[in-house]
């Protein structure tokens, strides 16, 4: 987009855990001054009908992520590693309660 | 496979193009004309049901008009944040209506004359929208989806608040059940206009739908919104306002009238009856809370600076 243009607040990354025993789920993001602020706005945003009991807001730029051309770097590994998984062992079918 | 092969076949298992993918430019730009036009068309669309919130005929309805403007303003928000995952500035997608540059939907140009105005604007223009938006949800754009699940769930209120405060008319003197025709007819063909230009003046339609960012035409979803609305119109006792509106048994749907498309190619061009007030409002709005802004900035930055 046009480089003159310089928002003035920062974008947040919102996060919500929808009731107690759920983990918090990222939900969007917003712009805000600062972190009071933005959850403030997070609270008027996303969770005007009681989709939550918590939130969370973060800096999005503080937010560190694989990116998508590591695909395999960072997953591909687990997929050779099938003896992870409990269905890789032939149990007989008597046997009960495994 | 190089990149556009993996965007290609990422398409074709019906899965989602995330914000950090490798998207062809035309993909990327078609997305954020699309997201933003559609931000725009829910910030703008505050401005005619929100000329009623002082007006309203009971606390009750005033509350209930006060939460569904909140609602469009938050709607329009989560479409920017999606829009910014494209890599598109929010204060640049403002500046970009403001100057007219970016478009928003051609519905919100009428004005609203009277209170039914909110009711009819619930049924049949959120109704339209919803039967536009919930394909959407099923956006091959993740971010786009995602926002459109939720606009969706809140919709349905906003759909259903119109159809019960028009019962509540309908149900009252017969000045009221008037204004509640009269409203009708000045809102039947601009809801069927706001699907679109007919399916053969569409042409971007193809590529769209081949990106999967568009899953139906324009002439099928109006023809779904029609299907849906005459039976809600009877319900309601009013008429629509199209004498070639007849049941077409061999279809299985309803016949009806060509809309005036000239008059939605004025409209869109600017040249509708409320298009500068729209902007003009927008305009102020933008340069009103420019100190405030500002303000905020400047404090969170003070506030910064004794923390460090």
């Amino acid at each position: 987009m046009s480089d003159d243009v310089k928002h003035e607040w920062p974008l947040f990354e919102v996060f919500v855990r929808a009731k107690r025993g759920l983990n918090h789920v990222h939900v969007g993001s917003l712009r805000a001054a600062d972190h009071q602020m933005a959850l403030h706005h997070a609270r008027d945003l996303y969770t005007r009908r009681n989709e939550g009991v918590s939130i969370w807001v973060v800096r999005s730029d503080d937010v560190a992520a694989s990116g998508p051309g590591d695909k395999d770097a960072f997953f591909a590994p687990s997929g050779d590693k099938m003896y992870r998984h409990p269905t890789y062992y032939a149990i007989p079918d008597s046997v009960p309660h495994i | 496979m190089n990149e556009e092969q993996v965007f290609t076949d990422t398409i074709a298992k019906d899965q989602r193009i995330e914000p950090r993918d490798w998207m062809p430019d035309g993909y990327r730009k078609t997305m954020i004309r699309q997201i933003a036009q559609h931000a725009h068309s829910e910030i703008i669309g505050m401005q005619p049901e929100g000329e009623w919130i002082t007006r309203a005929p009971s606390l009750r309805r005033k509350a209930i008009l006060l939460a569904k403007v909140q609602d469009e303003a938050g709607h329009g928000l989560y479409l920017y944040s999606a829009a910014e995952t494209l890599g598109a500035d929010r204060g640049d997608l403002t500046r970009r209506l403001i100057e007219g540059r970016q478009k928003y939907s051609s519905i919100f140009n009428y004005p609203t004359l009277s209170f039914a105005d909110v009711g009819v604007i619930g049924w049949l223009v959120d109704g339209a929208a919803i039967c536009n938006q919930v394909p959407l949800c099923r956006s091959s754009y993740g971010p786009y989806g995602r926002a459109m699940i939720r606009i969706c769930k809140e919709e349905s209120f906003h759909q259903r608040q119109g159809y019960e405060l028009l019962m509540t008319m309908m149900g009252g003197t017969p000045a009221q059940r008037e204004m509640v025709q009269d409203s009708v007819n000045r809102w039947w063909w601009p809801s069927l206009m706001m699907f679109g230009p007919p399916d053969d003046q569409s042409p971007n339609s193809a590529q769209s739908m081949a990106w999967k960012i568009k899953r139906h035409s324009n002439d099928e979803l109006r023809q779904r919104f029609v299907d849906m609305s005459v039976p809600q119109a009877e319900a309601l006792g009013v008429t629509l306002p199209d004498p070639e509106l007849t049941w077409n048994a061999d279809r299985g749907h309803y016949d009806f009238g060509t809309p005036d498309w000239d008059e939605l190619k004025r409209v869109i061009s600017g040249d509708g009856p409320c298009n500068s007030l729209r902007i003009e409002n927008r305009r102020r709005a933008d340069e009103d809370g420019a100190w405030v802004r500002e303000a905020a900035a400047a404090h969170a930055a003070k506030k910064a600076g004794v923390a460090a």
